[in-house]
């Protein structure tokens, strides 16, 4: 891990170490932002580690935890809201067993991942699992790539 | 013969990929000589043509083409040997008259080369008079020239709040500074708006000719493009852009063999819908959280890096190679008095075609609802519209005749914006949708101002209490004071329009806020909290599996025998509702 | 500095023009409500509290960010504003616990004050307060979050004039706070700048905690015996006991003190602390003296060695504690009265 967070450092020196970028990076690299890049980060730039704490916790792109390994994406955009996502979305919920802001499963497999406007909304609702699009779904075509999914896991 | 098959993320959404591998199965089985092609498939742009019908298929055959909707993989067999291998167009399958009437009313100006050309290509752009305008103002035309062109065309931006664009240039252009910045805002956050990423996916070279135009009309020497992460083809595609701008010369030192330097970075947006605010945008791009600051001074004074900044909407710009090419009289030709050109709007929810649809502005409600949307889906009573996302407001049935303009629309209580249309009928309570929208302003609020911060919250606490059931006689009032309070004093726009889908829906559907609280009843039978469940005796097959997923136990049944609802323990979670596949279960 | 002509409730007044329309009201006399305006911290404009009304303008503005510019009219008091003040208060109060019985703050919360004036119960709009029961375990400063209206002016401070960057905004929105990186337990200087300029009780001392408010408190205003800065401090006892110390926005160190300083003084009243001169007998064990029989030993032994082994056998090394004066007079005895040049300082690394 060191040895890539190094690189990042080293890229981003360059630019005055813009802190958006720089966990941008991070995540994409580890899926996450774990604490461990963020204490370095700051040692090796000067920049104090609250200030990646704070836009790390501001942006809603950027996780503190990592994810499952399997990603259902629940499209919350308004034309998806209209057409029932709440429903779909209560369904997916009960079907991972996630209670109250949970987002992984307790396997830590499958993360719930609820965004805003995915853009599909002449397909509303939509839900995505492992980015493959599901359009006009319904709590059924959830459930049921769930349970696909977790035939493949 | 030529096939082709919608490949759009749409199309790809509806199964476009097994379509397209059936028919190549089934012509290799037939041995039938036919090319399978996929359209949009390099372009794979959003939802401009009648997606909704996807996955789409034209066949040409003997010069004619055919358009088949709907098409799903063990369709491709009959389709194949009627009308292939037998010359005879399969009636039962073919697009309705409503796919005419989709394009009639429409104008393309923006949304033109979307789709019609290889947005990875700039050769393709080229070739449909593109980089010409650039290439004519760098050549022999002065920055105050082009900002009286742009001013006399009525441009006003697209982003929302419709300043004029020609203006906001000249302020650029006169603000003192060796260094200054245009922006290209693709931070596109309304739920419900995809037409910025449809412009980048579509003609990206269109957005970066625009921004050329603007950062050669200011002097501006850097240009950035703040773009959602969320669309890694658009932000790809961009990138793509750009490197073919730079090697031939139109983006870099010098540009189109003049002494005018101009070159444009991309910064990802990382999930703020407040960053489509200027200030909390170049906040973002200066890589802080992204919270407004008060304005003055401005982002045209001090901006990014504290030097002078313009910041244009993508739609916006995309507006500007065609306003140069074709005059600002062209342009100024659209429209009505004060809301010149074009408008992208998203028209989605329940609506027959839903997509996007480029429309002169001031065209009636009536007209986009009717004739390009195709009327409601359900085929239910056409119940309102939102416009301009969870900045704007609804539009009743009864104003169907009202222009979209932003004039009519402000006057109406709501707002063009960003161009987000989600049309609703009889099924869609109006207090669930302020409560959505509340809902979304008051998670995106940065905290910063106490107004939006807790103003907001308190707001959606009491929608949550009319739509489960706790509403109380003076909510109405509570909720008309804590707008009021909230739009006068945030500090950016996002406050101080978070309020104005909870007021627009009191003032149009205010019997239905009545309802909710006097009779303690959704008339739309959406909120949950108001419903009672009930289960059908005759309807229900005992399958059980209500009364697994019951979370209170309050569904009980032995097999074999109907299952019912003990509303004591009922928590009105529709759960039971949502599972039954016989509609069994009744709500009231 | 070009000078403009504004007006501020029907007042023309002639001022700078790189004023905002607070501070211009402010040196006029003319005072206007805010919770999260700080004199020392660049203008953040989010209680909102400092709204006024500016001719020609559509809405209320925030005072605290806004420049003057040349014709403006101001008026910082209508029933409206006042109405919209209260709608603030009211808010802010809506998610605070209220619980000033027993807060270490009250009768010194600008929140508390504000309140008052305004007769405002935060009783208008309930709903949901925030709950943080996680308590920082740092040995000095106690942050009640639920206290805190984001003002953000510890923030501030810790950034633009300690220049340390220890805490924060994180998350946003209602669930907006002020944080840590990772919510650990404050871990800095602990110089308590935050705590001199919270606006409410959320950051206080630690050791101040059932200590003493304000009634039979007294205040004494005295130089910190620390260290040669010399900055000026307000003792705060009560039953002849320090219960805090604290520091005025305009004593010269402009209210700001180190973590020594602001809560270094259980030491006064320390078992261990030395408080007359003791000497160390042949057997190895000291003994009281007097201070006059300290110092007639001490010379004694100087005035021995310099006869014995010359002045150069003496060195002296003085305290980064004394003030200059003090350090002034100890390199004098050395190099008057002993006759020696070796004098240093323990601050001169």
């Amino acid at each position: 891990m060191e040895s890539r967070l190094r690189e990042l450092i080293e890229r981003h020196r360059e630019t005055g170490g813009n802190i958006i970028s720089l966990l941008q990076d991070t995540q994409e690299a580890f899926g996450y932002i774990p604490r461990d890049a963020v204490m370095l980060f700051s040692r090796e730039l000067g920049i104090a580690a609250s200030r990646f704490y704070g836009v790390a916790t501001f942006y809603a792109q950027f996780r503190l935890k990592p994810v499952g390994r399997h990603k259902v994406t629940a499209c919350c955009g308004t034309a998806c809201h209209v057409r029932g996502a709440d429903r779909i979305i209560s369904g997916i919920q009960r079907e991972l067993h996630l209670a109250g802001e949970q987002d992984t499963t307790d396997d830590g497999l499958i993360t719930l991942d609820k965004v805003a406007c995915l853009g599909f909304c002449s397909f509303a609702p939509v839900v995505l699992v492992d980015g493959a699009v599901h359009g006009k779904a319904t709590t059924d075509i959830a459930i049921r790539e769930i349970k696909n999914l977790r035939k493949k896991i | 013969m030529i096939i082709r098959v919608c490949m759009g993320p749409a199309g790809i959404a509806a199964g476009g990929k097994q379509v397209l591998d059936a028919f190549n199965a089934e012509l290799g089985r037939t041995q039938v000589a036919a090319k399978v092609l996929e359209n949009c498939s390099s372009h794979q742009v959003g939802c401009l043509g009648l997606c909704a019908r996807d996955v789409l298929v034209e066949v040409h055959r003997d010069g004619t083409k055919t358009v088949y909707q709907y098409v799903k993989p063990d369709m491709v067999a009959r389709i194949v040997q009627e009308h292939l291998i037998g010359g005879k167009v399969v009636k039962d399958w073919l697009v309705d008259a409503a796919y005419d009437s989709f394009y009639r009313k429409q104008v393309k100006v923006v949304l033109a080369d979307c789709g019609r050309i290889d947005p990875e290509s700039i050769d393709a752009y080229e070739s449909v008079k593109g980089y010409e305008a650039a290439r004519d103002v760098l050549a022999s035309r002065t920055p105050e020239e082009i900002i009286e062109e742009i001013k006399m065309s009525g441009l006003r931006g697209r982003g929302g709040a419709g300043f004029p664009t020609g203006l906001k240039w000249e302020l650029g252009r006169k603000a003192k500074s060796d260094v200054k910045y245009i922006i290209c805002n693709a931070d596109e956050g309304d739920p419900g708006a995809f037409m910025d990423r449809a412009v980048i996916e579509g003609s990206p070279h269109a957005v970066i000719e625009g921004m050329i135009i603007g950062a050669y009309a200011i002097q501006a020497g850097h240009g950035y493009v703040y773009i959602r992460a969320e669309y890694p083809l658009a932000v790809e595609r961009l990138r793509m852009a750009l490197d073919q701008a730079r090697s031939r010369g139109y983006l870099g030192k010098g540009i189109f063999r003049s002494k005018f330097d101009f070159d444009i970075k991309i910064k990802l947006g990382a999930g703020a819908f407040v960053c489509g605010e200027e200030t909390a945008l170049i906040a973002s791009i200066e890589g802080q959280r992204g919270m407004p600051r008060p304005k003055p001074p401005f982002p045209v004074n001090k901006g990014l890096w504290q030097k002078p900044t313009v910041i244009n909407n993508v739609e916006t710009l995309a507006n500007i190679p065609h306003i140069i090419r074709n005059g600002c009289g062209w342009y100024a030709g659209f429209g009505t008095e004060r809301s010149r050109g074009t408008k992208v709007f998203a028209l989605t929810g329940k609506i027959k075609n839903p997509g996007l649809i480029e429309v002169p502005m001031g065209i009636t409600l009536r007209e986009i609802i009717e004739e390009i949307g195709g009327g409601i889906e359900s085929g239910k009573p056409f119940k309102a519209v939102q416009t301009g996302g969870p900045s704007g407001g609804c539009i009743p049935a009864s104003m169907m005749d009202i222009t979209m303009d932003y004039e009519a629309l402000a006057k109406a209580g709501s707002i063009v914006g960003s161009g987000g249309m989600i049309v609703l009928d009889a099924d869609d309570c109006m207090v669930n949708v302020a409560k959505y929208f509340v809902q979304f302003t008051q998670a995106e609020s940065c905290g910063k101002c106490v107004p939006c911060r807790v103003g907001t919250k308190r707001l959606l606490e009491t929608l949550e209490r009319i739509t489960s059931g706790k509403g109380s006689p003076n909510d109405i009032e509570l909720l008309e004071e804590l707008s009021g309070g909230i739009k006068s004093l945030s500090l950016c726009g996002l406050g101080q329009t978070a309020p104005n889908p909870v007021l627009s829906t009191i003032k149009y559907f205010r019997d239905e806020y009545d309802a909710h609280i006097r009779d303690r009843k959704c008339p739309a039978k959406v909120c949950k909290g108001l419903l009672t469940y009930s289960i059908d005796a005759a309807k229900c097959k005992a399958c059980g599996s209500c009364l697994k997923a019951c979370p209170s136990g309050a569904v009980s049944g032995e097999k074999k025998k109907p299952h019912k609802i003990d509303p004591a323990k009922c928590v009105r979670c529709g759960a039971c509702f949502d599972v039954c596949k016989f509609g069994a279960v009744e709500r009231e | 500095m070009a000078m403009v002509t504004i007006t501020i409730n029907g007042k023309a007044l002639t001022v700078p023009d790189n004023l905002t329309v607070m501070e211009a009201a402010n040196r006029h006399g003319i005072a206007i409500p805010n919770l999260c305006r700080h004199p020392q911290l660049t203008p953040f404009g989010g209680c909102r509290l400092c709204v006024v009304e500016v001719k020609g303008l559509p809405r209320p503005i925030a005072s605290c960010t806004t420049p003057v510019t040349e014709g403006m009219e101001v008026t910082t008091m209508t029933p409206r504003l006042e109405e919209h003040r209260r709608f603030v208060l009211e808010l802010i109060l809506s998610d605070h616990p209220n619980d000033c019985m027993t807060c270490q703050a009250t009768g010194s919360c600008q929140l508390q004050e504000l309140a008052y004036t305004y007769g405002v119960k935060g009783e208008r709009y309930p709903g949901e307060r925030r709950i943080y029961s996680k308590r920082d375990g740092n040995p000095f400063i106690e942050r009640d979050l639920e206290k805190c209206i984001l003002c953000g002016r510890c923030v501030k401070i810790c950034d633009e004039v300690q220049g340390v960057e220890a805490i924060d905004f994180g998350y946003r929105g209602f669930k907006a706070k002020i944080t840590t990186p990772f919510e650990d337990d404050l871990d800095c200087e602990f110089c308590g700048q935050c705590v001199s300029v919270c606006p409410t009780g959320a950051l206080t001392g630690k050791l101040w905690k059932g200590k003493g408010r304000y009634e039979g408190v007294r205040e004494t205003e005295t130089v910190c015996p620390y260290c040669g800065t010399g900055c000026n401090i307000t003792v705060h006892a009560r039953n002849n006991e320090i219960i805090r110390i604290s520091s005025k926005p305009w004593a010269w160190n402009e209210g700001l003190l180190c973590v020594k300083g602001r809560f270094g003084y259980p030491f006064v009243k320390s078992p261990e602390r030395l408080t007359k001169p003791l000497i160390r007998r042949a057997s190895g064990n000291f003994e009281e003296t007097s201070w006059t029989a300290a110092l007639e030993y001490v010379s004694a032994w100087l005035k021995k060695i310099r006869e014995e082994r010359g002045p150069d056998a003496i060195g002296g090394l003085s305290s980064a504690r004394c003030t200059n004066e003090e350090n002034y007079l100890f390199q004098k005895l050395l190099r008057a009265g002993v006759g020696t040049n070796n004098v240093d300082h323990c601050a001169r690394l």
